[in-house]
Order: structure tokens, then sequence, then C-alpha cells
């Protein structure tokens, strides 16, 4: 394949990966935003969205349509469910600390993790996907004096990809419209902004945390059912997500949601491209050290405004 | 008899029973505590900086590593001594964390945990990245005959457990040593209010510093150690997993006391030795007694006795 194709290749890709590291990340900037507290087991809740949605679908069996659909809204669910009850017998108990939290939730990631491991075992096991045509794509040529389309061989997307591209557009764009527009988002806000005063005026901000808390394991959870057609399910895929979800949320600005969805595609699209030239193991040294020197000289990240 | 008696019996106490210990134990537990001693240097290095200047690292695992593969590198590919390699793995592993202490210091509370945590997983990624020379995951072995010191074999279970006690009681005894020093007392008075200590005069960054890299110099001779003692050289040693065992160990053992690294090691190292005979999930209890501890025992086990009983532990 020439050059340019190949390019496109790279982006498309990278454009999948940008939605879902758009979800995962958007889940942990929610909940740093909201609460104030990182949640080491972020990645944990992403393995068992991808876990849960191999259970569901190899228990319903039948069509893969249906069995998928019904994976992507019990698992979530399920697994925001989970997170409810972290939230409620862990995190609260500590009076959401930010540093005994972090202690927690690295005991919590173990907990899933290995629990994981108990029952669903160690091997990788996909997930078919509901639809999955593959679509070629034309690419321009300059040829015999004028542009031509044609073509090239390899070059094409499947329908399940673009699928989830879209999903990941509608999901972040109704976040937004619930933390801006909808009451609860308002809550949200208000608990965020100053959690004792919104205590002061009657919002139970303990139960907006919880809420938060569960919100943020279901988005990411989301990102896990939907990566399995693509990549398998394995109990020990959190820890990838963990991080590449801190590079996103870092660079993007803590707690910023918009700064996060620019710093996934940015992200997303340059980790498409980069892999294609670059070792892949280099590309996530070069991603690390950058995380920890944003963090080190630019704390609000390099999207993020004032911080405050 | 007054504190420091009470103090002295019970840390050189604790060492002569170690090395009682040496001519009971059965041969199984013999190699598990040499190897818990070497462990616990490590955590007596950590707890310095977590439990005496009140800074949270998840990175250290890049100073046990440093350490180690400063020591490995050294023996396989410059053929040096058993003696000069460790120094070598000290050295890298004070400079590395001089480094990375100057930049992560800048940020403070859970911005420098992950900070700490990002360099040490750039540390590990650096490691396979250079797979040729340190082997990646697989590791090498140190060969018997470049593990001879002065005459003495370390392979040998019996003069192992001797080096490894040797190690732990130079740490316990200095650390118990640097504590009572001013300069210890400033990292007290960090700890319990920076903002104060930095009233008083004191310049907290520099002390903040020497405080990382005293903590990373023990990290790194105890890595250094556990390479030499028990011949491999690995970058599992280099994953988060290494950087979480000191800090569960402290938590478990109590934070900010000098033998509760050791006690904290002990009780994990054979809580895990059990399960693996249960379950291959042995992270499992790792992550259930985290939990227990950050909700129900923060203090840790001699956090607790100090509250309780002998308020005098230092």
């Amino acid at each position: 394949m020439e050059f340019g194709p190949y390019l496109m290749l790279a982006t498309l890709e990278g454009a999948v990966l940008a939605a879902v590291l758009a979800l995962m990340a958007s889940g942990l900037s929610l909940v740093f935003g909201v609460m104030r507290v990182v949640n080491i087991a972020h990645g944990e809740f992403y393995m068992l969205g991808a876990v849960f949605a191999w259970w569901i679908t190899s228990a319903i069996g039948g069509d893969p349509a249906l069995a998928f659909i019904a994976a992507l809204v019990i698992a979530p669910v399920a697994v925001g469910a989970v997170a409810v009850a972290a939230d409620m017998v862990i995190i609260k108990r500590l009076n959401y600390d930010p540093e005994r939290t972090i202690v927690a939730t690295i005991g919590l990631l173990y907990i899933i993790q290995q629990l994981t491991l108990m029952t669903y075992g160690a091997d990788a096991r996909p997930v078919v996907a509901p639809f999955n045509t593959r679509l070629a794509l034309p690419w321009i040529e300059w040829s015999g004096g004028g542009l031509q389309l044609y073509w090239p061989w390899g070059l094409s997307v499947t329908s399940y990809k673009l699928f989830v591209m879209a999903a990941a557009v509608v999901v972040l764009t109704g976040l937004y419209l619930m933390m801006t527009r909808s009451r609860i988002g308002l809550l949200m806000r208000a608990a965020q902004l100053d959690s004792e005063t919104a205590l002061a005026f009657g919002i139970p901000v303990e139960r907006i945390y919880a809420i938060v808390f569960g919100l943020g394991g279901a988005l990411v959870a989301l990102a896990g059912v939907l990566i399995v057609p693509i990549q398998q399910a394995h109990y020990l895929m959190g820890g990838d997500a963990l991080l590449l979800s801190f590079i996103v949320v870092i660079i993007g600005g803590l707690g910023s949601l918009g700064g996060t969805v620019v710093a996934a595609l940015l992200i997303g699209l340059s980790d498409g491209i980069i892999s294609v030239f670059f070792s892949p193991t280099l590309a996530k040294i070069i991603a690390t050290l950058l995380v920890a020197l944003v963090l080190v000289f630019r704390p609000q990240g390099l999207f993020g405004g004032k911080s405050r | 008899m007054n504190e420091t008696g009470k103090i002295i019996t019970l840390h050189v106490g604790l060492i002569a029973l170690l090395f009682a210990m040496n001519f009971i134990l059965p041969a199984y537990h013999h190699g598990n505590i040499a190897r818990v001693m070497v462990l616990a240097s490590y955590a007596i290095g950590y707890n310095i900086l977590f439990g005496y200047t009140g800074l949270l690292s998840l990175g250290h695992a890049l100073f046990f590593a440093a350490g180690m593969y400063g020591m490995g590198l050294a023996i396989r590919f410059l053929g040096a001594s058993p003696v000069p390699a460790l120094l070598a793995g000290i050295a890298v592993g004070a400079l590395l964390s001089a480094a990375v202490g100057a930049l992560a210091l800048r940020t403070t509370g859970v911005a420098f945990m992950i900070v700490t945590l990002m360099f040490a997983q750039a540390g590990y990624l650096t490691i396979l990245l250079f797979g040729e020379w340190t082997r990646g995951d697989e590791g090498f072995v140190i060969q018997q005959a470049e593990r001879i010191l002065w005459g003495i074999d370390l392979s040998d279970a019996n003069n192992r457990y001797l080096a490894a006690l040797l190690l732990f009681g130079c740490c316990l005894l200095l650390s118990l040593w640097l504590i009572r020093l001013p300069v210890g007392r400033v990292f007290v008075a960090i700890r319990e209010n920076e903002e104060r200590a930095k009233l008083l005069g004191y310049d907290v960054v520099r002390y903040k510093l020497a405080a990382v890299v005293v903590s990373a110099s023990f990290a790194a001779a105890a890595g250094a150690s556990y390479g030499l003692l028990f011949g491999y050289v690995g970058a599992t040693f280099a994953t988060v997993q290494y950087s979480i065992f000191p800090l569960l160990w402290v938590l478990l053992g109590g934070t900010g006391t000098i033998i509760g690294p050791f006690i904290g090691a002990v009780f994990m190292f054979y809580l895990i030795d059990l399960s693996s005979g249960v379950t291959n999930a042995y992270m499992l209890i790792a992550g259930i007694v985290l939990v227990l501890l950050t909700l129900f025992a923060p203090q840790g086990i001699m956090g607790e006795l100090r509250r309780r009983v002998w308020a005098w532990l230092p």
C-alpha cells in the first residue's frame, strides 16, 4: 500500500481507539471532577464490562445481534451497581480522603481482577460482533492529468467500527446534556463546586457521589462492552485501560470533560499513527513520561484552563 | 529501663532472635525468612519516605529494580565482583531517585502518587525495550561463580541467611539512628505539618528530596542484594505490583514504626504463601488486606500496639 491510504487506515484505527478512550476517560474524569478522588480500579470496571459482555452473550446465545444488544444494556448497569456498592462500602467510609481512596482502590483492583481470574479464568475470549460488514474505502489518485478514485487493496473499515464511533458520540453528547441541562447534572455540579455548601442547601451529597461513581463505572464498562468484538476479554485487560485513561484525563486536564474528549482524539489518533511507525513499547514510554511531565509542569492539563 | 534502653533492647533483640533462628528453622522457612529479611529492608526504606516523611510513592519498584539491574548488569557485562556490583546498584538507585524526586516533588498529594507511578511504569517499559541486554520479562540468572564474596559462597543457604540478616540489621539500625537524628525529626515535622516546618525555617523541599534519596537507596540496596542472594534479575521486580508490596507491608506492619515493615512483610509473605496452596489468585489476599487496612486499621499492627501498650515505640 502507498503512504496515503496507509495513513488513512491508521487514522481510522486511531478514531476507533479514540472513541473507546473518550468513554473510558470520561468516566475517570467525571469521578475525579465531582468527587476529587482517583479511582485506581477504573481499569477493572472496563475489564468487568468486557467479561460481563462475554457472559451475557454466551448465556443468551442465539442471534449475536440480540445477545450483543442485551450485553450493551445489562453489563454497564451491572458494573455500575458494583461501583455504587464499592462507593458505599469503601469510599464513603474513608470520607472520600484522596490518598486513602487511592490505596483502597488499589486493593479493589486486585480483588476484582483476582476474583475474575478465579471465576472466568485466564483465557482470552471473543464476542461475536452484531454486524461486521467490511466496507472498502476509495482513495484519490493523480493519474493521467486528472484525479481518479480507486479502491486500494486492504483499505477498509468494518461497519462495527463505525458503530463504535457513533455510539461514543451519542453517549458523550448525552453525558454532556445530562451534566449541563438536567437537574441531576445541576446537583452534580453543585457537589463538585463546593460539597459543604451543597450539603447545607439540602443536596444529598453522599447519594450524588454514589451515583457519580456508579456512572463512572458504567461509562467505562460500556467502553469494555464495545471493545470485546474487536479485542478479546481477558482478566488483565484493565491495566492498559487504566494507563490510557490516566494519560487522556491528565493531558486533557483533570476533571474537565471537554478537555478529556479532545485529549482522547489526540491520543487515539496519534497512537494509531505512532504505533504504525514506532515500536509500541517506545510509544508507551513516551506516553507515560509525557503524563508525568504534564502533571509536574502543567497540572491543569495541556488544554485545561487555570487550576482552581 | 529508660526509653532508649527499651528501644535498643527491642531492635537488637529482634536481630538476635533472627540470628538464633538461623540454627533452628527448618529448611523451607529458613529460605523464606531470608527472603523476607531482604524484602523487609526494602520496606524499611519505603517507610522512611511514607511513614516518617508522609510522602506516598507508588513507584518504588523503580528504585528496587534500579538496584537490582545496576548490580546485575555490572556483573554480566563488566565482570564486576559482588561488592562493587552492589555499590553500583545502590549508586544507580540513588542517582535515579534524585532525578525522579527533583521532578516529582514539584507536585503534592495525589499528583505525587501518579507521577511516581508513571515514572516507575516508564522504567519498567524501558527494561522491556532494552530486552537485548536486560532479557526483559524472562530475566537472567547470576551464576554461582559470580556470587562468591571474599571466598563466601552466597548461594549457600546458611551464608545467604546470614548475609540477608546483615543487610536487614544494617537497614533496621540505620533507619532507627536516622529517625532519632535531627534530620529525622524534621522528616516527621514535614509529615505532621509541612507549612509549619516551612515557617520554622526548614528548607522543606531539600529535606523531602533527601528523604526520597535515602529511601530509594535502601530500596536499591535491597534490590541489589535480592539479585545477588537469589541469583536472579528480572523485569517482574519493576512492575507496579512491586511498588504496591512495600506499601502493603508498611501499612500492615504499622506506618512510621521501625519494626513495622518487617512484621508486615512476615505476615503478608506467609499469608500469600498459605493461600497460594489453595488458589493461584493469591493477589486477592493482598487486595482484601489493603482494603480492610485502610478501612479499619490505618495504623497497622505496630501502630495499634504503640497506641495501646508501647507508647515509646519509635
